[in-house]
């Protein structure tokens, strides 16, 4: 059924008469498939504020309100109600955590990554290939033994740490970074500076960061959206306390995931915009840096 | 690279502050990554591998385990529990979740990237959206979606005379209703990542086809789709290895036993519930070995598939 407009629009691209084949039927139905796309990704979104501006009673009401109401501070004061006033301060736990998460994993990841791209040094090929494999591990194996360790030895259970220092360094960090730094920074830059007399930290700070501002941006977005969207990781090591919780722990609770009490859903859905705010506002400014630095890794490969 | 064994050595190799850190530099710059590996990730893998052959609550502390050999493993694989229904469940999902998402992003990014180029950034922007979406609030707003009376799916079917239809409650409807949001929330993803590779096939080839007078669909099926192969590979890997750890998703839509009749229960949730639910740490280890086997032996399916038949290895 998908391949239908592709059928339809065989006659379609004659590159002899570009003007006037905006027309044809396989161009509009292409158009309107992907139009449909677009419209589909959009339309849950458009549906959580709706929503979240309605008054609880209209969420659901038949036949659907489609347009924006004036229940938002209603729909606030409820939500901070249901979670005793903690919605705030659990929005600035996961603020927190995908802070340093993002602030940690660029710095030291750039470093490995400088160090692989710009230095010879024995036995450099086989650490990249074990970072390298290292990715071919699933998440899921590590559920487990990470809270084992968190647990039983470190006893770091139902602290943010146990959120963003696993992660510092990461694999897939370290091949982006380098794959960049390879491409991007000539080696008689990093000599220049050595000439000059810089040390090789100072070299990695002042001449090497300001150059790959790009690909920071890019894996610090890819590291904020993980740590900020990480459910699981924060229900696995109980992060469970209301001071403590992260927002997306706290969604569940209010939806009644835990005990299936629904809080309301006007307070539900303010939660939903809350959580997903940030990520929109982050999409805005950067999700072209992203999908370029994401895609040019992965064509690259 | 081709100088890898070739450290600047001077003539005199008098030490120098200079030139020992300079030496030193890489292991140290390195040295974060391997010592986060050996305590957060080999260590407990190892820890994991131990105590897969035990039987083990946390709460006993360490040490007071009970070694029991292949117990662990024979109770997975045997039929008393519910580990094949939900490896079935997942496998199940993935590929209503999955194969669609492929059949439906292979041809738009190849239409976005003939015909709609001009947008292509705005069309790609805009299918990038659902994928950096948080999984539980989206989750909730299709839950809502589903919901049997008055939810918005079953408010549309009814103006054409149909439903209403049970999306959670019919344990066959389950697995559709959920693949339905994995299939969403990828699809652009996907989309992104095919437009990337026919980035890279150079305009030559298709002028050339069309002098040869090849047409739209010809240019499809002979010239992008094999030049697409590395990248097809390399989205459908992502694919199987995220699809075979989805957790999020029904976790949240259904909870925590996967909804009515279990259907929605996958290996990762099933897990889950093994070791924090039930606290059998030793059986819930085991189980995710077997769990990283299967998708260790479908990876190497999609390898073995993608490798044969002449097609360029990726």
């Amino acid at each position: 059924m998908t391949s239908q407009p592709l059928r339809d629009a065989v006659p379609a691209p004659s590159p002899r008469a570009p003007r006037r084949s905006w027309r044809s039927p396989g161009r509009i139905l292409m158009g309107l498939f992907v139009a449909l796309a677009c419209f589909l990704s959009v339309v849950p979104f458009y549906l959580m504020f709706v929503w979240a501006t309605l008054p609880s009673d209209q969420i659901f009401a038949v036949p659907p309100h489609l347009w924006f109401g004036s229940a938002i501070a209603e729909n606030f004061g409820k939500m901070m109600d249901a979670t005793d006033g903690f919605a705030l301060r659990q929005f600035w736990n996961s603020l927190y955590i995908a802070l340093l998460a993002t602030a940690t994993t660029l710095f030291f990841c750039s470093l490995a990554g400088f160090a692989f791209a710009m230095y010879d040094f024995r036995g450099k090929r086989a650490m990249f290939t074990f970072i390298l494999l290292t990715m071919l591990i699933p998440p899921l194996v590590m559920d487990i033994p990470s809270f084992l360790v968190m647990n039983n030895v470190l006893q770091w259970i139902g602290t943010p740490r146990t959120l963003w220092v696993p992660g510092m360094a990461n694999a897939f960090g370290i091949f982006l970074m380098r794959q960049y730094i390879v491409s991007a920074l000539p080696r008689t830059l990093i000599e220049a500076a050595r000439l000059d007399g810089a040390t090789e930290f100072g070299i990695f700070t002042r001449v090497v960061l300001p150059l790959i501002r790009p690909i920071l941006a890019t894996l610090g977005v890819v590291t904020f959206v993980g740590s900020w969207n990480n459910f699981k990781g924060a229900l696995i090591m109980k992060l469970s306390e209301d001071p403590t919780m992260t927002l997306p722990l706290s969604l569940r609770r209010i939806t009644g995931g835990a005990t299936n009490v629904n809080a309301d859903w006007g307070a539900t859905l303010m939660m939903v915009v809350l959580t997903v705010i940030p990520l929109l506002v982050i999409f805005l400014f950067a999700s072209r840096q992203v999908i370029s630095g994401l895609t040019s890794g992965a064509v690259k490969d | 690279m081709s100088d890898r064994f070739s450290p600047p050595r001077p003539a005199r190799s008098r030490w120098t502050y200079a030139r020992a850190q300079q030496r030193l530099a890489p292991y140290v710059f390195t040295s974060p990554f391997f010592i986060l590996f050996l305590v957060f990730s080999l260590f407990p893998l190892g820890f994991s591998l131990f105590l897969a052959f035990h039987l083990w609550n946390p709460l006993d502390g360490l040490g007071n385990w009970r070694f029991v050999g292949w117990e662990n493993f024979a109770l997975a694989l045997g039929a008393r529990d519910q580990f094949w229904t939900a490896l079935k469940n997942t496998v199940w999902i993935g590929l209503l979740s999955g194969v669609p998402q492929h059949l439906v992003a292979l041809p738009l990014a190849f239409v976005i990237h003939q015909f709609l180029r001009r947008w292509q950034t705005g069309v790609s922007t805009v299918l990038f959206l659902p994928y950096i979406t948080n999984a539980v609030a989206i989750t909730i707003v299709f839950g809502m979606l589903y919901s049997e009376n008055l939810g918005l799916l079953n408010y549309l079917l009814a103006q054409l005379g149909l439903g209403p239809v049970r999306w959670l409650a019919v344990p066959e409807l389950v697995p559709y209703s959920v693949g339905a949001v994995v299939f969403w929330r990828y699809v652009g993803w996907n989309v992104i990542l095919y437009l990337s590779g026919l980035q890279a096939i150079s305009e030559d080839v298709y002028e050339a086809a069309t002098v040869d007078g090849a047409s739209a669909w010809q240019k499809f099926w002979f010239i992008t789709l094999p030049l697409l192969r590395p990248m097809m590979f390399y989205a459908f890997t992502l694919t199987i290895v995220g699809n075979m750890q989805l957790f999020e998703e029904p976790f949240i839509m259904l909870g925590q036993g996967g909804g009515s009749g279990g259907a929605g229960l996958t290996s990762a949730m099933h897990i889950f519930n093994t070791a924090f639910r039930d606290l059998d740490m030793g059986y819930a280890s085991a189980m995710s070995w077997l769990l990283f086997l299967a998708i260790f032996a479908l990876s190497m399916v999609n390898n073995y598939l993608f490798s044969r038949d002449g097609g360029r290895e990726p």
